[in-house]
């Protein structure tokens, strides 16, 4: 499948907003989107929301043999699957960026040595454990490495192993009812921060959605933990940096970075207080019900902070015109959001209002006439979908003879019909099937 | 129909359907299937019906279905010879003739480069043959169609759904945000909106205004370009 082609008009509307520090998305330069991190029920599992980006983590475990050159050492392995889902283009053309996202991973979280590896050991020489954190990228809506990145180590850190013991060459692994499983050692939490250069590299903006991406010249990727070490530095792209805006960057990364990891282990403690108390916990419990879950429009803030007296004008002018618009109530302050138990979460979605509009159901009730009886003797004429066909490639538009479809001859409503959703399923079940053949699809 | 505005899921069987007085006819749009004797739905989303005979589901969608009439935003990507490849969400890309703009000859050609947004109408929607558009009408007038210069301008993407409220009557975003924001704008069927305001910030505004109202009543879009306006004002 075909990329979602970039325009003139984009690119160069993101390129002039980003010269004057502005983001279509009403963000400020140096903010990243925000961030939702919920685990699932199994140990080791991590969802993390990044805006629309969505990454899902899993860590499992093995017992394997150790490398050759590292027999006292446990192997981690780090698995990134880019599928269509996320992203249309990811069915063909994703080989170059899977590549890239996995071995920035590696080097920030296993080059990093931020999982303490020898413990992972059983038996020098011949058994260790073996770790495998597959990374699923559910939605690319830019900056799939930062969001990676927070998944793996939050679900690193989440993870649960079983216990093992060794009684001289006799190794027995107790299942999770036996003994408690044992959390992995980590060190250090490193966490990546993209930054993106626009103007060869006189702008940068932090956390680049993936408009952005495609027009930037360049970014730069640094790995840091909240102690202040860089664990990666990765510069791609064609433009000159200079070593002041290298070091502005790192600086404003390690901002980023503490508040981030006291997010995740806010997360891990909710999530683990969630299970010592034995409350609901997993993706499950974290969804919100009678809301809308995706697609949510979080409220934007527009900062315009110099004051434009043509439209200050215009607002008290419209105001006045319509005075309506001050008798509301402004009501719609943010909302204090339940953290559901498991859950550290940033930002929320709007109340469930997917409904019909009171205008258009009024509207539709005016031209409601009141059906009359029809008889069978209207329905001779075995025609279907003619004269509509052919208006677009799938969404045809099908014409029933009422016989077709087995209408009742008094389509009048009367208080014995099912309400509501209730849908009559006897007289399809009576039919016998088959009788009816007869493609609808015109051509 | 006690149906109508209710929500469906797909498998759903609708039985009751009302009939047109005259021919018996009933008409099923996108979202419903007749197999077998009975109206399955096949989306989930409200039951709307217009009268006498309409019915369809009106659901949230994302993935744009070529519609033969539909005013549509397409991008440019590729030129062969004397069509264009244009870029309108569907399965596959659309072509337009250079003829088929105001006041084109076969001298006098259109000027357009590959990333140009053009707005235009479906000339032809079939899903054995790639769809076709025109940014003439009948009469040969642009009307309105053809290419959007783009100084200034952001175009982005929304639900169809979305782009369905906002075109309805009923929906008053565009006109009490333009009561005090100019602002020019281009809706295309196909899920784009392109809009220019006076500035960059402004256009930023009115971009966020138009993406956050997918969900909102006609009170909370007042309360929203209020709040909007505020804002860019600097209070």
């Amino acid at each position: 499948m075909r990329d979602n082609p970039l325009s003139i008009c984009e690119r160069e509307f993101i390129l002039a907003a980003v010269e004057i520090q502005k983001r279509i998305d009403g963000r400020e330069p140096y903010d990243l989107r925000k961030i939702k991190i919920t685990f699932g029920l199994d140990y080791g599992c991590c969802h993390v929301e990044l805006g629309k980006t969505r990454v899902m983590a899993q860590v499992s475990c093995e017992i394997a043999a150790p490398k050759q050159t590292r027999l006292n050492e446990g192997t981690m392995f780090i698995n990134v699957e880019l599928s269509p889902m996320a992203a249309p283009q990811f069915e063909t053309r994703s080989q170059d960026l899977n590549t890239e996202i996995t071995r920035l991973l590696e080097r920030s979280i296993k080059n990093s040595r931020c999982v303490d590896l020898e413990s992972l050991c059983i038996m020098a020489g011949e058994k260790v454990w073996e770790l495998r954190v597959d990374v699923h990228v559910l939605n690319h809506e830019g900056n799939i490495l930062d969001c990676a990145n927070i998944a793996a180590i939050a679900a690193l850190a989440h993870f649960r192993r079983p216990d093992v013991t060794v009684c001289g060459e006799e190794i027995t692994v107790h299942p999770a009812d036996e003994r408690d499983p044992v959390p992995l050692s980590i060190l250090h939490m490193p966490l990546c921060v993209t930054f993106a250069f626009f103007h060869n590299g006189k702008c940068l903006i932090l956390d680049p959605n993936e408009r952005e991406e495609r027009v930037m010249d360049g970014k730069m990727v640094v790995s840091m933990n909240k102690h202040r070490e860089i664990c990666t530095l990765q510069i791609s792209g064609q433009m000159l940096l200079e070593k002041d805006q290298i070091f502005r960057c790192t600086n404003m990364a390690v901002k980023k970075v503490i508040v981030l990891t006291e997010l995740i282990q806010l997360s891990l403690e909710n999530d683990s207080n969630a299970r010592a108390a034995g409350e609901k916990f997993g993706f499950a419990e974290s969804v919100e019900t009678n809301e809308i879950t995706t697609e949510y429009k979080e409220e934007s803030e527009v900062d315009m902070s110099d004051i434009d007296d043509q439209v200050v004008m215009a607002t008290q002018n419209g105001n006045s015109e319509d005075g309506s618009i001050e008798e509301l109530e402004l009501d719609m302050e943010t909302k204090v959001t339940i953290m559901f138990e498991g859950t550290g979460m940033i930002g929320q979605g709007g109340a469930n209002t997917w409904d019909m509009d009171e205008d258009m159901e009024s509207d539709l009730t005016e031209h409601k006439q009141k059906p009359q009886a029809n008889s069978r003797s209207a329905t001779i004429a075995k025609h279907i979908g003619g004269d509509l066909s052919g208006e677009s490639e799938e969404e045809d538009t099908v014409m029933l003879q009422q016989e077709d479809i087995g209408l009742q001859s008094k389509p009048i409503i009367s208080s014995e019909e099912p309400t509501g959703n209730e849908i009559d399923l006897t007289a399809a079940l009576a039919k016998p099937r088959g009788k009816k053949k007869k493609s609808k699809h015109k051509h | 129909m006690e149906h109508v505005g209710k929500i469906f899921m797909p498998g759903d069987v609708l039985s009751n359907l009302q009939a047109s007085q005259k021919s018996g006819k009933v008409v099923l749009g996108p979202g419903l299937k007749c197999d077998n004797d009975s109206v399955f739905v096949n989306k989930p989303g409200v039951l709307k019906h217009k009268e006498p005979n309409f019915y369809w589901i009106d659901s949230h969608q994302k993935k744009y279905v070529p519609t033969r009439g539909e005013h549509v935003l397409g991008v440019v990507t590729n030129r062969m010879g004397d069509v264009y490849r244009v870029d309108i969400r569907g399965s596959e890309p659309a072509s337009l003739s250079f003829l088929s703009f105001e006041g084109a000859t076969k001298r006098n050609r259109p000027d357009i480069k590959i990333g140009d947004l053009v707005y235009g109408k479906l000339l032809c929607a079939n899903k054995d043959i790639e769809p076709e558009m025109v940014c003439i009408d009948s009469t040969g007038r642009s009307n309105g169609m053809g290419v959007i210069s783009c100084n200034g301008g952001f175009m982005f993407t929304c639900s169809l759904n979305h782009i369905r409220k906002i075109l309805s009557p009923q929906f008053n975003l565009l006109k009490t945000l333009g009561n005090s924001l100019p602002f020019e704008v281009a809706v295309g069927m196909n899920g784009r909106i392109w809009v220019k305001g006076r500035s960059i910030k402004e256009t930023i505004a009115i971009v966020n205004g138009l993406n956050s109202v997918e969900y909102m009543d006609t009170n909370e879009i007042k309360v929203m370009c209020r709040k909007l306006l505020d804002t860019l004002a600097g209070f």
